[in-house]
Formats: structure tokens, sequence, C-alpha cells
């Protein structure tokens, strides 16, 4: 549950009515639209489920039922710099499970999360194509290989001005 | 269509193709225990998610069990239910249910109705093997004026949403969150109270567990009852005497109005009335206002919107309030019955029997949920003081009575007391769809035409189809009535209203399977129309029985207009009788 509250715009009401309507308000069609909204917005808040379910014609809790479902939804915008970690097979069996628990320690924020001052979000993702550099991390475009826990300290710090 | 032939537990049979294995064992009277699965035929309802695995039955030649509710039979297949094998998947799987559930069973709302209870009795569990270290699911309470939601006790079989979303087409609940997380709940988990519920109570209907259950205010009443100071007037709904019964293990459909009476005395209550006699008044300002507003568009007046649609269903209130807020002006500004009666009794009774409101205790027996919320709303008050301070189900005053140690089987009949006991035929029918608007056909027939009526019985206005329609000849003038029950149906009339396209003159909307009969807050019926249809009976019977039939001959009726309201529609009786309604979509979402 989103704890910020925030104000749409009429544009970006707007937006999102372009979106639903590119895919013909249908029902069977909500994940795409939430894809393309979270796109756009970064996040999926509640307001923007709201004008999502109003406009395709479906309660807000079976929209909400979506999001809570699929963990690639999310309703916290992400941080400026968010840390993807991969837990594919490769880069789990090479540790990727101890580097996210350091970060978790070191950030004090569980996955799909945001830290306080809105700078770091973390996140799993599943094999990002480089397992030769398994375990692997990106912050933001950024992708780091071969990451050991002791590492995570200096990459956060590589990010803190 | 084709026909399967399949073996079931040694025997033989035919069904056709598309048939699940549990309807075909249904066939043969075994009786496959289901927890999830629900399927309200009657009501063209089913619930089929397939996920409690408490059906499993074997089938020859399959390596796993299979979930009878939701696997098809096929040609030759051979299906037993009750092997070894079955029995202990079952046992499986209520330990597991069990071992993530609360083991308060003793001080359950549901104790000793819930069917997770009764399967745990049947399949003889003694032991949640593991469960000192299974981690329980735990939700926050949710408390809302009708409905409580202890999430702790849910099951995940989704009955509740299946109600809300497809039948009521209200849609306050959806499954959320994954795995251990996930629960039915409103949009963003918000409280029932912050959704677009309209505490109908069909989702309290049909859950198996104590997830979903009605505020219980039977410990108030009592409370009442005992303090001294108080004069405390209880009335009765017409659907409650036709199930109450039930609770009681009687015949559903056995009428016990007399026996319910008598318990309501015995009870201590000071005054024992009848909604019914709030009914009559509702067919006087609701049929003079539909007259009115006829004359009216009659006359060529733009301003006049028909359909009227009818208002003493307070979830149809609260589902139009939200869904169609556009259409404010259109249902009758007419109170429910509930809050006639209270507004009557705190005014013109109070004074009659010189007690001032603040000293006198309005308590309701309805079946409905939603009505518990109707008392609480600001408008049906007095300086904070409301003119119903609280309202118990049909199964809570069951619970009171039992709690008193009597047995309805075994009470005498009485007499409802004057004078807000008396009632019409007309107003008995409230508690069957069709019946108010049969109710206000006889009155406004009189009233327009002058003529009385020969046939009183409008057997045209009556039946269980979601949505029906007739036309009723006013002395040449031809009245087109649509009736709806559900909400889901209510919705189609109204988007045709919306549209400017309903070719109705009046439509009744009633927001429960059956109309108040099979409300929210009756013994439960587990979806079995054939109970619907024996409680309806029995409110047409005691329709026949009455010698005054039509609400303006009810001489009490006639006495209260004459010594205290005027005439319908009245100023008084607008103070005191009519509403007004709010846009409820703003207040949604807001917190
Ligand atoms: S009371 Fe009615 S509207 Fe409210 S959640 Fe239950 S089924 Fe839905
Ligand atoms: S609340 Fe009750 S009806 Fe709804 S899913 Fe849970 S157990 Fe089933
Ligand atoms: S139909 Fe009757 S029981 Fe159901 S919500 Fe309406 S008034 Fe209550
Ligand atoms: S598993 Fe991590 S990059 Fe392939
Ligand atoms: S009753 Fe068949 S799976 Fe639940």
């Amino acid at each position: 549950m989103s704890s910020v509250k925030i104000e749409l715009r009429q544009d970006q009401i707007d937006k999102i009515h372009t979106i639903c309507d590119s895919f013909g308000n249908q029902s069977g069609e909500l994940i795409n639209v939430l894809h393309k909204c979270q796109e756009t917005f970064g996040y999926l808040p509640a307001e923007v489920q709201e004008v999502i379910a109003e406009k395709m014609e479906m309660s807000a809790a079976k929209v909400y039922g979506v999001v809570t479902f699929y963990s690639f939804f999310t309703m916290i915008p992400k941080g400026k710099h968010p840390i993807s970690i991969c837990t594919g097979t490769a880069c789990y069996v090479r540790g990727a499970e101890t580097v996210l628990n350091e970060f978790k320690k070191q950030l004090e924020i569980e996955v799909g999360e945001t830290d306080v001052n809105g700078v770091f979000s973390l996140s799993c993702l599943r094999c990002v194509g480089a397992c030769g550099l398994a375990p692997v991390v990106q912050v933001g475009d950024k992708t780091y290989g071969r990451v050991a826990p002791d590492d995570v300290k200096a990459i956060i710090k590589d990010y803190i001005d | 269509m084709s026909l399967v032939k399949l073996t079931i537990d040694g025997n033989k049979v035919e069904v056709p193709a598309g048939t699940t294995i549990y309807k075909a064992a249904k066939q043969m009277d075994i009786d496959i225990p289901i927890l999830c699965y629900m399927d309200l035929k009657d009501l063209n309802i089913e619930n089929k998610p397939g996920g409690c695995r408490i059906c499993s039955v074997e089938v020859e030649g399959r390596r796993n069990l299979a979930p009878s509710c939701s696997t098809d039979v096929t040609e030759g297949m051979v299906v037993k239910t009750n092997t070894m094998r079955v029995i202990n998947a079952r046992r499986t799987v209520m330990e597991l249910i069990l071992s993530d559930h609360p083991k308060d069973c003793l001080s359950c709302a549901k104790s000793g109705n819930c069917d997770l209870q009764d399967m745990a009795v049947k399949l003889g569990i003694r032991e949640i093997p593991g469960q000192e270290y299974a981690e329980m699911s735990t939700y926050r309470l949710d408390t809302s004026p009708s409905i409580i939601r202890d999430l702790d006790k849910c099951i995940m079989c989704r009955r509740c949403e299946t109600m809300c979303n497809d039948f009521q087409t209200v849609g306050a609940l959806h499954a959320v969150n994954r795995g251990f997380n996930a629960v039915v709940a409103p949009a963003f988990e918000m409280n029932l109270e912050h959704s677009p519920c309209t505490y109908c109570g069909q989702c309290v209907a049909v859950c198996p567990t104590g997830a979903l259950t009605e505020v219980d205010h039977t410990a108030k009443v009592i409370r009442a009852l005992n303090d001294p100071t108080k004069t405390v007037v209880v009335q009765t709904a017409p659907a409650v005497r036709a199930a109450l019964g039930e609770e009681f293990g009687m015949e559903p459909g056995t009428r016990v109005t007399g026996q319910m009476v008598t318990a309501l005395k015995q009870l201590g209550f000071d005054y024992v009335f009848d909604t019914d006699f709030a009914a009559d008044l509702t067919i006087m300002e609701e049929g003079t206002e539909l007259l009115g507003r006829l004359k009216k568009h009659l006359e060529g007046d733009e301003n006049v919107k028909l359909p009227i649609l009818t208002s003493c269903c307070p979830g149809w209130v609260n589902f139009f309030e939200y869904n169609f807020p556009d259409l404010k002006d259109v249902p009758s500004t007419a109170r429910s019955p509930q809050q006639m009666f209270g507004a009557i009794a705190k005014t013109y009774f109070a004074d009659k029997i010189k007690v001032d409101r603040k000293d006198m205790v309005v308590i309701s027996i309805m079946p409905c949920l939603a009505k518990k919320y109707e008392c609480q709303r600001e408008e049906f008050s007095v300086d904070g003081n409301p003119d119903v301070d609280f309202s118990i189900s049909t199964r809570e005053l069951a619970h009171l009575i039992k709690q008193a140690n009597m047995d309805l089987n075994k009470l005498k009949e009485d007499e409802f007391d004057a004078p807000l006991g008396e009632s019409s035929g007309a107003a008995v029918i409230f508690g069957a769809t069709g019946g108010v608007i049969e109710a206000a056909t006889r009155t406004a027939y009189e009233l327009h035409t002058g003529k009385t009526l020969d046939k009183i019985d409008f057997k045209q206005l009556r039946g269980m189809e979601g949505i029906r329609s007739a036309t009723v000849d006013f002395d040449g003038l031809d009245i087109n009535i649509g009736i709806a029950h559900g909400l889901g149906n209510a919705r189609k009339l109204l988007d045709e209203v919306r549209a400017g396209k309903s070719k109705y003159h009046a439509i009744e909307v009633m927001a429960c399977p059956g109309g108040c009969i099979g409300g929210g807050g009756q013994p439960l019926h587990h979806g079995d129309a054939s109970i619907l249809q024996a409680r309806i009976k029995a409110i047409y019977d005691e329709d026949e029985g009455k010698t005054i039939r039509k609400s303006h001959e009810n001489p009490y009726i006639v006495k209260l207009y004459d010594e205290f309201l005027g005439e319908p529609l009245s100023e008084k009786a607008h103070e005191l009788l009519h509403t007004h309604y709010f846009d409820k979509r703003k207040k949604i979402f807001q917190v």
C-alpha cells in the first residue's frame, strides 16, 4: 500500500486514458496497460490505478489485485538510483543472495522498497544475459560484475556525493 | 447434448458431456466434500477456483488425484470418491488449511454454523501436525458499520469475491497479493468502509468461515433490556418471520410470526411492534409520490423524472449513491420502512406514552446487514440521537432467543402490540422480490382510479427471475413496471435509465436474491433456491390470510395521518418520512 499521496495533473490523466484506449479498454489487456503506465510513471500509485479502473470500467479492487499479484509492478516510486540484483540461476549459484542480503542490510530496505531519502531502491531481476559476470548487479544503467558482499559498500558509495 | 458414461464408486451413471465429476456424483446422492466450490445454480452463480482440493477423488489411470469440482467427466471414466488414498489426501489438505487458521472456534461468531469447522469434524481431525512451526498469516481486523472482516480466518475460497463481483457487480472485493500474503480485500487494502461496498451482506452469506461476519449487537440488546430507565421498542421486518424458524430446525417456509412475538415479549421488550406498519406508511408516501410524478409527466412536465425507483432497500440505496450519483433524483425520496418506523416511534409514539426520545431505545430485527449501516446515517438522527438505535439480523435474534433458553418450537403464538403493530397484507409482501411494487400498485390503483380492485393479487409481478417486467392496466392507463433483484440485475435497468431508454414508469429494486427473504442477515440458504421459494410462499400466505390487504385501509395508518401527519407528502411527512441522497463516489478512497 502506497504511503505517498499524489494528485494527478490533467495531462497525466489524459496520458493514462490514451494508454487505455490504445489497448481498446479491453479488460484482457489490463496487464499491458499497467506495464505501459508503469513505464510512463515509473511506478503505479493508487491514483493511477483508480483512473485506469474508471476508464476500463472495472473495479479498482481488481486492478489492485493484479498490481499486487505480479512482483514486476510496484506502487512505490523507484529511487534516484535503482539497484537491481540478478537472481537468475547462474548468479544465484554464485552467491547473488548474499549480495542481496548485504544490500538490504546496508540500505535498511527490503526488495521492492525505496530508502527514506528516495536515493536507492532495491529489486531483483531474472537473468540479464551476462552470466559470465555472475553475480551481476545493476545500478541505473551501470552494470557491476562478479560482485561479492564485500563490494557492496563501495558500490553504494559511488552514488552518495 | 451427447451423454457420457462413467462409473463412480462402482455404480454406472450417464451424464451430459461437460458435467463435472462432483455434479455427476451429486446426481447419485454422493456428496463429495467441498470448501471453495459454490454452486448457486438457481442464481446462475458458480465459484470454481479449484483451489482447496478437499474435493479430490481418484480417477483410474491418472497418477494424481483430481479435484472433482473442476474436472469434467470423460467416457468410460472410473472414479472412486472414498478410497484410503482420497481420505488421506483430504485430511492432509485440511491439516494444511488448519495449520494457518486461528484455533478460537469456541468464541468465533461462526461457530456451529461454519463449513470449515464442520469439515474438520467430518474428517475427524484431532491434531494438526507441525503447527508449532507453522507461521500464521495475520491481517488486521476491519470493522465497518455492518460487517467485520477477520482475514486471519480466510481460506481464500473467493466465494465472497464471486458474489460481490459477478452477482452484485459492486466490485468491492478482490484477491490481492501473492502466496502467503494473499487475501481478499478492497482496493489498496482500504477498509470496507472506504470501498464501494453496499453492505448487502451477500459475501457474509456465503463465506464458509468466520472471516466475514456481521457486526453483532446482541450484547447491546441485552444491555438495553436490562436498563430500567429505558423504554425498549422492537420492530421486526417482514422477511424475518419467514426464515427465523429455520434456525430452530423448522422446515423452510414455516411462518413463526406469533412465536417470534412471544419470544420478544419474554425477552423483555416493552413494545413489540412490526416494521410492516411502517411498510404500509412507505406505500402511502411512495405511492402518492409515484402518482404525483406520473400525473405531471402525463401533463408534459419535463422536469419530472420517470421511472420512479423504490428506495426501501438500503443496500440498493448505497449502490446507486456510488454507481449512479448522476441519477440521484430518480429514486423515490421515501425512507425505508425501518427508518420510517424509527421516526414515528420516537415522535408520535413517544409523545403518546410520554417518554422522552432519549429514554427510548428502538431496535430493529432485520434480514439485512445494510440496515445496520442505514440506522447510523447522520440524516436519520435528531441531535445525535438516532431514530433507530441499532439493528440486529435474523441470525442474531435466533442467538438471543437461544441464549434465553427458549425454543421457538415450544412457544405459543402472540400478537403484536398496538398501534405500531398493525399491518396490511400489502406490507407483509415487502419481504419478497416484487412485493413492494405489488403493494404500491394495490394502493396507487385505487387512489388513482377511485375504484376498488376486485382482484388484489398481481401474479404477473411475482417470480424469481432476476429481471421481470409487467404492464398493469390502471383503468385505461398502462403502467409499465420493472423489477430487479440482485444488484447486477439492477445495474442493467439503471443503465437503461441513464441512457434514456427505459420503458418503465416504476422500478422496484432489491439488493438481495429473492428480495429481503434472501438477505445477508438471514439463516444461511447455501444457494438453495427452493429455500428462498419456500420463504416467499410463506410471505404470500401471510398476506392472503390478512383481512386488510391494502396499505391505505390499515386503520392505524389512517389514524396516524388524521392525528399527526396530515396527509401523504405533507410538510410533516417530508420531515419525518423522506430523505435525500448523496454522491458517495467522492467519499471513497479519500483516506
Ligand atoms: S456486503 Fe455486498 S457489496 Fe459489500 S463486499 Fe459484501 S457482497 Fe460486496
Ligand atoms: S473471506 Fe470468506 S468467502 Fe471470502 S475468500 Fe475468505 S473464506 Fe472465502
Ligand atoms: S434486499 Fe432487503 S435484505 Fe437485502 S440489502 Fe436490501 S433491504 Fe437489506
Ligand atoms: S543469471 Fe544473472 S546474468 Fe544470467
Ligand atoms: S472444492 Fe474443489 S477444489 Fe475446492
